[in-house]
């Protein structure tokens, strides 16, 4: 079966452990997370958690169907990738002096990347977007020196109204 | 009404119906047992104290399988609790529905190592349904209500609450409230259950694979009609024992690694399998590659994680067996399939005889025949884990669902005493017989100390071969005889041990003196344990490897 990356909404109920449920929950049926991100939502009691991973079709039925029996889960669904939209946050910093600066700051033009500080020999960079877009940028930069990369991982949501996605696991043949 | 926190417990337990807690007190349970006593004086509960608290964890399963019911059990904080964590997980493996509670150390200690602090709803996290961890007052009444609609709701298991040792103390309003309604399992697809009767109807060579869930939905009448009405050959997980009998025409056996040739043998040659409220686990599907490889593959369980999660399967249908069963019954007709009776009833033919031991030695299969012979037929059967356990599944003259009670998924030795004191407690009227090993019993004897104590009369029959007998087993087969750390040089005097703990011990070594030994065990009060003196060279037989099908079985 082929491997997909696939993008893993789910609601929780917003307590204490909830994370801890999720996080070993994956790693003892042994899904590997390539990102998460967490945070509560407009309604207090509600957390959302986006999870990125590579798994085949058996494993994300795996995935959802487990997951979907932990107490905690209010809702689990996967993003349908043409219809829903991706962003992460990208912080960089980059050992650089003014030989090299304004390379740097021409790239980061380019990708609408912000400088956010700036010190005699080195730079910060912030940049959001698609997670593509993100691989792309650091690729670019990859022959400056970067001294440290931060992620957030992918967030991602529907877009319109109707957008979200669940599939019937019911007949499976 | 305000009440404590331990009193709410305990009323919100017996809100629930709970009439037994198996448990063991501490420092940080100290205000919860305060209240046991009061509670306990007045008639409104019963509390068994064993004597560790795995044997407790293990009481409350079998209190479970042999009822129904929801078992209970009370354990103080750290040790207390991490004792506990072996029959929350055989519960867990097994489906059974479970309530641990655990007291913690007070608030303000919380996260400092106290003494006896361990994060025992960290350790069980994997292990249960779900755990609370109760620290304001407020918390506790919804938690324990939650609990059990938690553990009863569809597929069954063990719930965890841990209650800081401030909150046991804290008042708080009560209000009584019923049971919360348990959320009704999904409506079975329609179009499933037609389509599943119309393969019944095209099938040549139709079978059943069940298991525990057909148990655990109560729906042992409506199974027993889709064999009788629908003329289906049916096999079944170790399990699901008892749920046809074990001479009904259509039960083929146990399935799996040492169930039957004629179940394993049948479930290659089927055109179609529908397997009800089992997990295709990897005991009996040894290779799922092969397994049931010739035939069309229908998978009914009420959680749809199960559904081709071993095996791939061609039709899946999420419901209560008992709701999928009832709406398929109406749709069923019978069906002549005589090609298909002729091979059953040439592999029935191969059903493992009871063979005479040589010598002077007994064969485990003998006793067995012997005490169903000697017993009463509603019987509870209790087993710890090992070859005891699987001669015990193959040899009982199984009649009745809940009355084989054995740790099937996690397979824990030591799990047999504490679960026999459990369905002796809840089935005061009925006889209870503990099927051991040397090994397993070695394990938690200590739970006889609970068996004299309460006056239980179990009766403890030990397949003695001085052997670790299942693991030797393998060893012989796979390792070249290499016999690491199983032959065990114990010295132990069963007789006189038994008679040390307060109850009956007994030797045999000949079928004439089990026979004379378990006449009289019949007849004592209190436990009783008879040591049987068998061949270590005894093997569990058919076997099939792991990995292989019954065409690589071992037979002889």
């Amino acid at each position: 079966m082929t491997v997909n990356k696939e993008v893993i909404s789910i609601f929780v109920d917003n307590q204490a452990n909830v994370l801890s449920r999720i996080v070993s929950f994956f790693g003892r049926r042994g899904f590997n997370i390539d990102s998460l991100t967490v945070s509560t939502t407009h309604n207090p009691e509600i957390s959302r958690i986006t999870i990125v991973c590579h798994v085949d079709e058996q494993e994300l039925r795996q995935i959802i169907t487990q997951t979907e029996k932990l107490e905690i889960v209010r809702e689990i669904f996967v993003l349908d990738k043409e219809d829903s939209l991706y962003r992460e946050l990208l912080l960089m910093k980059i050992r650089v002096d003014k030989s090299k600066r304004s390379g740097v700051i021409e790239i980061a033009n380019i990708y609408r990347a912000k400088v956010i500080d700036l010190k005699k020999d080195s730079m910060l960079l912030e940049l959001t977007g698609a997670p593509e877009k993100i691989d792309n940028f650091m690729e670019i930069l990859n022959c400056y020196d970067i001294v440290e990369v931060c992620r957030t991982g992918a967030t991602g949501i529907s877009r319109g109204l109707d957008g979200k996605t669940q599939e019937s696991y019911e007949n499976i043949a | 009404m305000k009440l404590n926190g331990s009193q709410i417990l305990l009323e919100c337990l017996l809100e629930q119906g709970v009439d037994t807690i198996f448990g063991y007190p501490g420092g940080a349970i100290l205000n919860v047992y305060d209240e046991i006593y009061k509670y306990e004086a007045e008639g409104k509960l019963r509390h068994v104290i064993t004597a560790h608290e795995q044997g407790a964890s293990h009481a409350a399963d079998g209190y479970s399988r042999s009822t129904g019911k929801t078992g209970v059990c009370f354990a103080t904080s750290g040790p207390g609790a991490t004792n506990l964590v072996t029959g929350i997980a055989t519960a867990y493996m097994d489906s059974i529905p479970m309530i641990a509670v655990t007291a913690n150390v007070g608030s303000n200690l919380i996260g400092r190592d106290a003494f006896q602090e361990v994060c025992i709803t960290g350790i069980t996290m994997p292990i249960t349904k779900h755990n609370f961890f109760v620290n304001k007052v407020e918390d506790l009444a919804p938690a324990v209500r939650n609990a059990f609609r938690i553990a009863n709701e569809g597929r069954k298991g063990p719930v965890l609450i841990d209650i800081t040792k401030d909150v046991t103390a804290a008042l708080c309003e009560y209000k009584p409230a019923k049971p919360f309604q348990l959320a009704k399992a999904k409506t079975p697809n329609a179009l499933a259950i037609e389509e599943l009767a119309m393969m019944i109807k095209a099938s040549k060579r139709p079978m059943i694979y069940f298991g525990g869930g057909v148990i655990a939905s109560d729906c042992v009448k409506e199974l027993r009609q889709l064999v009788e009405e629908g003329n289906i050959y049916a096999a079944h997980t170790m399990m699901a024992t008892g749920v046809l009998p074990y001479d009904h025409p259509m039960n083929l056996g146990m399935i799996g690694m040492h169930g039957n040739v004629a179940s394993n043998s049948c479930i290659q040659k089927a055109d179609l399998v529908i397997a009800i409220g089992t997990r295709f686990s990897d005991r009996v599907a040894l290779n799922t590659g092969h397994f049931a490889a010739n035939a069309v593959k229908v998978q009914i369980d009420i959680d749809r994680s199960e559904l081709g999660k071993n095996v791939r399967i061609d039709l899946g249908i999420t419901g209560n067996a008992g709701s999928v069963l009832r709406r398929l019954l109406p749709l069923i007709e019978r069906v002549e399939h005589p090609e298909w009776d002729a091979y059953v009833k040439e592999k029935k033919a191969k059903m493992r005889m009871i063979v005479k031991a040589k010598d002077e030695n007994m064969h485990p299969g003998e006793v067995i025949g012997k005490i169903c012979d000697l017993t009463d037929k509603d019987t509870i059967y209790v087993t710890d884990v090992g070859q005891h356990q699987m001669w015990a599944a193959q040899y009982v003259k199984h009649l009745a669902p809940r009355r084989f009670l054995s740790s099937g998924g996690l397979g824990t030795m030591g799990y047999g005493y504490g679960a026999a004191i459990g369905a002796q407690v809840a089935n005061p009227d009925k006889r209870v017989i503990h099927i051991t090993g040397d090994g397993s019993f070695h394990m938690n004897l200590n739970e006889c100390a609970t068996a004299v104590s309460q006056n239980l009369p179990i009766i403890t029959v030990i397949m003695n071969n001085n052997v670790l007998g299942m693991v030797y087993q393998w060893q012989t087969v796979f390792y070249g005889k290499r016999y690491s750390q199983t032959t065990v040089k114990k010295h132990t005097d069963y007789v006189k041990m038994a008679e040390a703990f307060g109850g009956h011990g007994y030797r045999a070594t000949t079928l004439a003196e089990f026979e004379e030994a378990y006449k009289a065990a019949l007849q004592n009060e209190g436990p009783s344990w008879i040591e049987c003196i068998i061949d270590p060279e005894e093997r569990v037989l058919p076997m099939i490897p792991n990995g292989k099908t019954i065409d690589d079985a071992i037979v002889e």
